[in-house]
């Protein structure tokens, strides 16, 4: 009897789960077959999930369209750049507040973690002022002197760093490493995952980014891929068959990222969470 | 501490004040631009809220008019209980949805990871993308929401973003979809904390499934609630990005939550001072609802 009912139990929770499984994926399946279809039959009713003679040629006509091209190699740039000088940075700094002691240094950390609850808004207009008297508006130069130093990074590497015991520090002292052999010896191989989560996040973070680059670039050669597919979005008339293309490649980065690295995002979020 | 560090530097600067120059030059490279570029704009911020300023002629003090000023719009005060509403049915529906994902999922079951995966994956797609593809799905005549709620028996389905009654309800089903993905795996790894032998012991007393997660089980999430909780409650109240994408804070001013109002006095009215305060109000905001949680969550685990 108690066999029979964990088969029910057990199928209805297969149901369920497949019931929501789908229910996710169907808005980016949908937009996979939009992204395949001419304007005139993106809506057509019923759905047919399975265009009839799908138009690869959405695919092609978005780079002429747009300068699609520019906007990829921009999207790549900046989250590239951005990661690599936030991890860098960061990790150094998260080896100072985590192992070096010195007047100051608390303080200097709460201010970086307040900074964290800190909603962007509270700051956004007079960082974009202080952008503008640099001469640093529409540049991706202070796009990534915005976003590559954000409490974020210091604070989830730190946070690594102290869990790592002082014994091999100090053993490492003894044996004549300075504070730089270290780090660079000890603590830098030592942290790989958390450096991998970090990159990842701050990758998929910048590429998707669209508030930042919205505010900041205006000329056609700085755009990023989120404010191409906005482009698509007409006032009078919505292509929609490109847009959708726009989007599904844009999404394949990320989707290469994520499932290449689908453990570390799983533990970071599992960390970030547990630590706080 | 290092005692050949000391040996090694007695003929140069004092032992303190050199292990304060190493601690300092790590930090320094990040502080430098985390100083410039984050730390100055938001000591700014708190300058300009009690100033007139425009952003080119100078600057005036004027106290706490601004305050009163954006608490004397209706824009303000409604833009203000939209935000209320919001993030109250968000943080609720989300964080349901994402603990009773998780717990299906700790089941053993074929494909987890497969299912997973489905669910977070909204999480990680960006912004933009999943607001076209929402705003298309969400077209009142022709989107396939609204084909399925005919299909479904529905005569007159609502008109979602095209409607100021239904816009907000709109974006806040986007918004629980792509955010729920996340969350289940916090709580995915809470469940997992709990050993199996727990399990197993409440197994042979005869708890039933469900006797089991209620007694013991729940209690065990109860931290990891509270950070599910307080991280959405962050995240919602400011919200922006997707709702920007999606509807613009419209149709009216339906969906412009208190982000939006800031952004619209920011960018669109160029209101230093205004802009500051609201800014400011929706910051104290977020760390009253800290605040409290830490303190219940103090309390409770007494």
């Amino acid at each position: 009897m108690i066999e029979k009912k964990n088969r029910a139990l057990k199928s209805a929770v297969y149901i369920s789960l497949i019931a929501l499984a789908v229910i996710t994926l169907l808005p980016l399946i949908w937009m996979l077959s939009a992204s395949l279809k001419l304007d005139k039959d993106v809506f057509t009713i019923p759905i047919r999930w399975i265009p009839a003679n799908p138009r690869w040629d959405n695919y092609v006509r978005i780079w002429d369209k747009v300068p699609f091209l520019q906007f990829t190699s921009n999207s790549f740039k900046l989250s590239l750049t951005v990661t690599a000088v936030q991890v860098l940075t960061s990790s150094f700094a998260a080896y100072g507040f985590a192992k070096c002691r010195f007047r100051g240094r608390d303080v200097l950390f709460f201010a970086y973690v307040s900074t964290i609850a800190i909603p962007w808004q509270v700051y956004m207009l007079p960082q974009y002022t202080m952008m503008r008297m640099m001469g640093l508006l529409d540049s991706h130069t202070g796009y990534v002197f915005m976003q590559s130093f954000i409490a974020f990074g210091v604070f989830l590497i730190r946070q690594f760093y102290r869990s790592i015991p002082d014994e091999l520090l100090e053993a490492a002292r003894i044996d004549g490493l300075s504070e730089y052999g270290i780090y660079f010896r000890i603590m830098l191989p030592l942290s790989k995952p958390v450096i991998a989560t970090l990159s990842i996040f701050s990758f998929v973070n910048i590429w998707n980014d669209f508030m930042g680059p919205m505010l900041y670039f205006d000329s056609m050669g700085k755009r990023t891929i989120p404010l191409g597919i906005r482009m698509f979005l007409g006032q009078y008339s919505t292509e929609y068959g490109l847009m959708m293309a726009a989007s599904v490649l844009s999404l394949i980065p990320v989707l290469i990222v994520f499932l290449m690295f689908q453990r570390l995002f799983v533990q970071g979020i599992a960390t970030s969470g547990m630590k706080n | 501490m290092p005692v050949n560090a000391a040996a090694k530097t007695k003929k140069r600067l004092p032992l303190g004040m050199r292990n304060s120059l190493i601690g300092i030059s790590f930090i320094l490279p990040n502080f430098i631009g985390f100083f410039i570029f984050i730390l100055i704009p938001v000591c700014f911020s708190f300058v300009l809220s009690v100033m007139k300023w425009d952003g080119f002629n100078e600057m005036t003090f004027i106290g706490l008019d601004n305050f009163r000023a954006i608490f004397g719009q209706s824009a303000f005060r409604n833009s203000l209980a939209r935000t209320l509403t919001f993030t109250a049915v968000t943080v609720a529906i989300t964080t349901f949805a994402a603990l009773g994902l998780a717990v299906l999922l700790n089941k053993k079951i074929l494909f987890k990871g497969i299912f997973r995966s489905s669910i977070f994956f909204p999480y990680i797609a960006s912004m933009v993308s999943i607001a076209v593809v929402w705003r298309l799905m969400f077209m009142r005549n022709f989107g396939p929401i609204n084909e399925f709620l005919r299909f479904m028996g529905v005569s007159d389905p609502p008109g979602w973003i095209a409607t100021t009654q239904w816009a907000l309800p709109a974006v806040m089903i986007v918004y629980i979809w792509k955010f729920m993905g996340y969350y289940m795996i916090v709580y995915l790894a809470a469940l997992q904390d709990i050993p199996v032998e727990l399990r197993e012991a409440a197994s042979i007393d005869g708890a039933s499934g469900f006797q089991f997660f209620w007694r013991v089980a729940a209690p065990m999430l109860k931290h990891a609630t509270f950070f599910v909780v307080m991280m959405l409650m962050i995240n919602s109240f400011k919200s922006f990005d997707l709702i920007f994408a999606m509807t613009e804070g419209g149709p009216g001013q339906s969906t412009t939550l208190l982000s939006l109002y800031i952004y619209n006095r920011a960018f669109i009215a160029f209101d230093y001072g205004q802009t500051s305060a609201a800014a400011l109000i929706l910051f104290a905001i977020i760390a009253a609802a800290t605040i409290l949680q830490l303190r219940v969550e103090r309390k409770m685990s007494l």
